[in-house]
């Protein structure tokens, strides 16, 4: 297909720039192989995250052509001979440099959101549920979590300041999926994804449906049903008098605020490896500021490894806290 | 300088790209071309509103939606198919006082038109990936958004004008010598009448009051399947929102030109 004109944004949160390159393409080939020949050719300290180069993993969200797309999934054929094709970093998220963003908000959130739970007096593996109990949630468990809904969406996208009162169309999935399980016993969702996930921040523009990969139909199937259970229980006066009448609100679905609830304050009991964790330490840098990737030219086999270089694995058993609060 | 050994900390800059959007193809077109049609709607649906002629074509009961039904004094007698138990209204009340708040809510607060008009006149944002003009953002969060919510009760009353609007295609197959009759105008006011329905049937309150509120679809068989077969025309809810916007125009032009004397009627019986 021979030489075509790429504009790659160079740079990391002092700033950057997009910087003009001409890169040979070859037929079949998607933008992330594109990414990778600049990196084995003009550019070794070109940042990108990628994993599985097959739609699956959701490592490889960037913007080309200012649309928010997996780059392994986005063929170079589908541009024309003559366009010059604009890669760029998902906006909503803090940069660490070149094509690589910090999507840790997206895993505080995760871990803000109460998990499932099981209903009272039925064992683990005593769980029976029906096909079409399930077959609602089971869409949005092909979530990839690739964060491009969460990055287009204009909610936090275009407004920093609501990022701590709106969790994003990958919650809301998550939210919907766990009200319609069959076996979650929680009550209090509909409250939780109005009160703390900020269901009402979305005005339905629909472009998470957009630019979803796994083409999950989340305004449709997630925010406007869940929009839906929260005018019911909220601002349907019927359901509100009919509550009140036959005394529901204390018989089944009262909420208990106080149970489960998970917040990102709250000290995460994760594994006890049996020391000091060790903090996380800096790159080596070369003389450009930049980290020295090439494998040819590193003075070690790789980068430095988070648990500490003196940590040996398998880690001894008798340092280990695997355990089970029920058990 | 960042690295990606970097302690993770608060307001982390985002990547430094000033320009609005790097997006390439024509995403202003659909906004525009949407907005255009609302607009449209809007301007044509108020002088016709307050027009108070044209409305009906008495010889072959034609009733065009927009007044249907007509339940005032002033009334055209051949437009009141359910009588007129109402006092004649001052000029600013027009005749269509009854239908067209209900209508209008439905459509207002539909979950397809609030992306049409949020995208197109709203401009929040006007395409995705584009960066919205406003400063500030709420959503729909507090007053007067917040009453978006209502719209399951808008569509329990537009179930009731979908109703009267059937009603009303059934007096269509009439001549004018009273008997079995049908022209252009039984057919233009039954598609109508269907484009309505579509629109009605694949709403998202539709939906969740039929079965989508449902927490274990397998003990509401019969629920389960009407779920299935909304679920089914949903994903067309928006198709059916500008079809029937067209229809009903479209239904109300022709009545206006036949009842003005423009063109008369393509009778195909009687």
């Amino acid at each position: 297909m021979g030489i075509r004109k790429f504009r790659v944004w160079r740079g990391d949160a002092a700033g950057g720039e997009l910087k003009h390159y001409e890169v040979e393409v070859n037929e079949g080939e998607v933008v992330l192989d594109i990414v990778h020949r600049l990196q084995a050719t003009q550019e070794p300290d070109l940042a990108c995250r990628w994993n599985c180069k097959a739609g699956k993993c959701g490592s490889c969200s960037v913007e080309i052509n200012g649309k928010p797309r997996l780059s392994c999934m986005t063929r170079m054929s589908t541009f024309e001979e003559d366009e010059t094709v604009t890669v760029t970093p998902i906006r909503t998220f803090p940069i660490i440099r070149d094509l690589v963003t910090d999507v840790a908000f997206n895993y505080t959130k995760a871990r803000e959101t109460p998990a499932f739970a099981p209903p009272e007096g039925v064992a683990p593996g005593d769980y029976r549920m029906q096909q079409i109990d399930v077959e609602r949630s089971q869409e949005f468990r092909k979530c990839i979590e690739c964060f491009l809904c969460q990055n287009v969406c204009h909610v936090i996208r275009d407004h920093e300041e609501n990022k701590p009162a709106f969790s994003g169309p990958r919650f809301f999935i998550r939210a919907a999926e766990l009200d319609m399980h069959p076996l979650d016993a929680r009550e209090d969702r509909k409250a939780y994804a109005q009160e703390d996930m900020g269901l009402g921040y979305c005005n339905i523009t629909k472009c998470c449906t957009e630019v979803c990969p796994e083409h999950i139909k989340i305004t449709d199937n997630a925010i406007i049903p869940m929009k839906e259970r929260v005018v019911d229980r909220k601002y349907d006066p019927l359901v509100w008098l009919g509550r009140k009448i036959f005394r529901r609100d204390q018989l089944e679905g009262a909420v208990d605020s106080s149970v489960g609830r998970v917040h990102a304050e709250e000290p995460h009991e994760g594994v006890h490896w049996g020391r000091p964790k060790p903090a996380p330490q800096a790159a080596a840098l070369g003389e450009d500021g930049h980290m020295d990737l090439t494998e040819l030219t590193f003075n070690r086999p790789a980068a430095a490894s988070p648990f500490g270089d003196d940590q040996e694995f398998p880690l001894p058993p008798e340092g280990l806290n695997y355990h089970h609060k029920d058990r | 300088m960042t690295t990606t050994a970097m302690r993770p900390s608060k307001a982390r800059p985002r990547a430094a790209i000033a320009a609005k959007t790097l997006r390439t193809d024509k995403w202003r077109t659909p906004p525009l071309t949407i907005g255009a049609i609302l607009l449209l709607f809007i301007v044509y649906s108020t002088v016709r509103l307050f027009m108070g002629r044209y409305y009906v074509v008495g010889d072959y009961g034609y009733l065009t939606p927009l007044y249907s039904p007509c339940l005032f004094k002033d009334c055209v007698p051949a437009a009141s198919h359910f009588g007129q138990p109402l006092p004649a209204m001052p000029f600013f009340i027009p005749l269509g006082a009854i239908v067209f708040p209900v209508v209008a809510g439905f459509r207002l607060t539909c979950y397809y038109y609030r992306k049409a008009y949020y995208r197109s006149l709203w401009l929040s944002p006007q395409a995705c990936a584009v960066q919205e003009p406003h400063k500030k953002y709420t959503g729909e969060t507090r007053f007067p958004l917040i009453l978006q919510n209502s719209h399951r009760f808008f569509f329990y009353l537009a179930a009731v004008v979908l109703a009267i609007n059937v009603w009303d295609a059934l007096h269509t197959f009439r001549g004018a010598d009273g008997h079995f009759g049908m022209g252009l105008g039984t057919l233009i006011i039954w598609i109508n009448v269907l484009a309505l329905a579509g629109y009605t049937a694949s709403c998202h309150a539709c939906r969740h009051a039929f079965g989508g509120k449902l927490k274990h679809f397998s003990k509401h068989p019969l629920r389960y399947r009407m779920w299935v077969l909304i679920s089914k025309l949903n994903p067309k809810h928006g198709f059916y929102a500008m079809v029937s916007l067209w229809t009903v125009m479209a239904t109300d032009f022709y009545i206006m030109a036949v009842s003005a004397g423009w063109f008369s009627d393509l009778r195909f019986f009687n």
